[in-house]
């Protein structure tokens, strides 16, 4: 199958620290989980390389401080990454490595290829806009200029989203978690991202609100075909959503596969203790 | 090619807490020819599902081939095979029905089986439709179609699970205990859906609890204790 992929990661690395003699050779260091005892250095991303294919919803599974966040932070300019290189394949960025760009460069990407969704609706949100004016703001940054359209593809969207139209003027800061989710993922959709980031976006919520969060993925999916890494520490919405899945532990991915055989028949031990602790 | 031919397969499972490999099955070779129905019989923990899910890359094969004779990309061996091109198979030609069902949560059961066909791309109005006979061909009564399957009854489920995979028309299906839990009359139901998918040439390998229920619908059956594949009319089921 003669296949793209949209995005290619290779050799991602991130740390936190300056290192030293003991940890500085990839081969040779010691640390404890990803933190070097000498220098206090953390070691969050260690050679992450993957594939993501137009349309498919890739899973990324870790517990806390595996360096999922800070892998989707880096993919996102939210952190610089010490090392590595993305690849986007469309034709005004293919054969760059979008971590090299310019500062401009990558905001445009920000504004035009990428759709990020934090686990915070507080990261993703100006709270003192109202729900209306967010998705503005990033309609404009995408370059739209005509008011009148915008107010109707922001009013499409948030129905889209099932915020009920008579609050769209309000600051999203009055909104449940569960609301202030969904005109997240409204707002990172506007600009019709090929490429989405959805980032724990379901915890702290509800099973109910849950239910329509992964139903809108699910939908969005579908009817737009956008590619999308979503990451969870909870193996169940990863089962839901998840073409594959890769496994994190400490800032290295340890495993990969089709999500209902990484679940079914786990290869390394880790995803297996991480299988049986399934409720 | 034969449809589908199993060459020496055999799965083994490391289990890291124990420090130990379990060989699951081993030595199994068996063929079908597009069209045909193979019974898979044997015992319980023989290894009857670890073919299933094989087959299926739930599981990842460690010994031999699954060679099939795919549509797409002709001749592949599916121990092999890309993940990518696993999903599109698992898309368009192959189809699994367990006796468990496993959906999105809070989505009806009408729009469970519509979303099957919305997935290979099908219209909105076609895949309506086509749900809707499929729901009614498995008289699920049309008071559920707009409910969650959540509160079904096992056998209801049983039935929704068999209408998304069936929906699809894949070319290869396989069927892991899906009658498990039925009462007579819908395990009738379930045959006769068999029966009209074998003569729209589907070719079938399932796994079912009841021999009788085999009787006179598998062409072959395999036997995993004496490792035979027997033409079904001069078959000796092992009694186990």
């Amino acid at each position: 199958m003669l296949e793209e992929p949209i995005l290619q990661v290779r050799n991602l690395r991130k740390q936190f620290g300056t290192g030293c003699m003991e940890c500085a050779e990839v081969e040779t260091r010691k640390l404890e989980k990803n933190f070097c005892k000498n220098c206090g250095t953390v070691y969050a991303c260690q050679d992450i390389s993957f594939d993501l294919y137009p349309g498919e919803i890739l899973g990324i599974v870790g517990e806390s401080g595996s360096g999922k966040s800070t892998m989707m932070q880096c993919l996102y300019f939210d952190n610089e990454v010490s090392s590595g290189e993305a690849f986007i394949n469309t034709p005004e960025l293919v054969s760059n490595n979008v971590f090299e760009l310019s500062a401009q460069k990558k905001r445009s990407i920000r504004n035009h290829v990428y759709g990020m969704v934090y686990q915070n609706p507080v990261h993703g949100l100006k709270m003192n806009f109202s729900s209306v004016g967010n998705i503005a703001e990033k309609l404009i940054a995408a370059g739209n200029r005509n008011v009148g359209q915008m107010e109707a593809t922001s009013k499409k969207l948030l129905e889209n989203v099932h915020i009920p139209l008579h609050r769209m003027k309000e600051e999203p800061r009055n909104f449940s978690g569960g609301m202030q989710q969904r005109v997240q993922i409204a707002k990172a959709l506007s600009n019709n991202p090929p490429i989405l980031f959805l980032d724990e976006v379901t915890t702290g919520l509800d099973l109910s609100v849950q239910a329509n969060v992964l139903d809108l993925i699910k939908v969005i999916q579908r009817d737009l075909g956008i590619s999308m890494i979503v990451v969870s520490h909870d193996l169940a919405v990863i089962r839901m959503l998840a073409d594959r899945t890769i496994v994190l532990l400490n800032g290295k991915i340890i495993e990969e596969g089709l999500t209902d055989q990484v679940l079914e028949d786990p290869q390394h031990e880790y995803t297996q203790q991480l299988v049986y602790s399934l409720l | 090619m034969a449809m589908l031919e199993i060459v020496d397969f055999g799965k083994r499972f490391t289990i890291h807490h124990l420090g130990k490999t379990m060989p699951a099955i081993q030595n199994i070779n068996l063929s079908l020819e597009a069209g045909e129905f193979i019974g898979i019989v044997g015992k319980s923990g023989s290894g009857k599902s670890t073919i299933l899910k094989s087959i299926y890359r739930t599981y990842l094969p460690d010994e031999g081939k699954i060679m099939y004779d795919s549509e797409r990309f002709g001749e592949t061996d599916l121990a092999q095979i890309s993940e990518r091109q696993m999903l599109y198979l698992r898309k368009y030609e192959i189809g699994y029905v367990s006796q468990f069902l496993s959906v999105m949560p809070r989505t009806t059961c009408r729009q469970l089986v519509t979303n099957a066909l919305l997935e290979m791309g099908e219209s909105e109005a076609v895949a309506l439709k086509e749900a809707e006979k499929a729901l009614a061909h498995f008289e699920l009564d049309p008071k559920l179609w707009d409910s969650y399957p959540n509160t079904f009854s096992g056998g209801e489920k049983l039935r929704l699970n068999i209408a998304m995979a069936t929906v699809k028309k894949p070319r290869l299906l396989l069927l892991d205990e899906p009658t498990a839990s039925l009462d007579q009359q819908s395990k009738i139901k379930v045959r006769e859906i068999i029966e009209k998918l074998k003569k729209q040439g589907t070719t079938l390998v399932g796994i079912f609890h009841d021999i009788e229920f085999m009787d006179g619908l598998c062409d072959k059956v395999y036997d995993m204790q004496t490792r035979q594949l027997t033409i079904t009319k001069e078959v000796v089921i092992h009694e186990s």
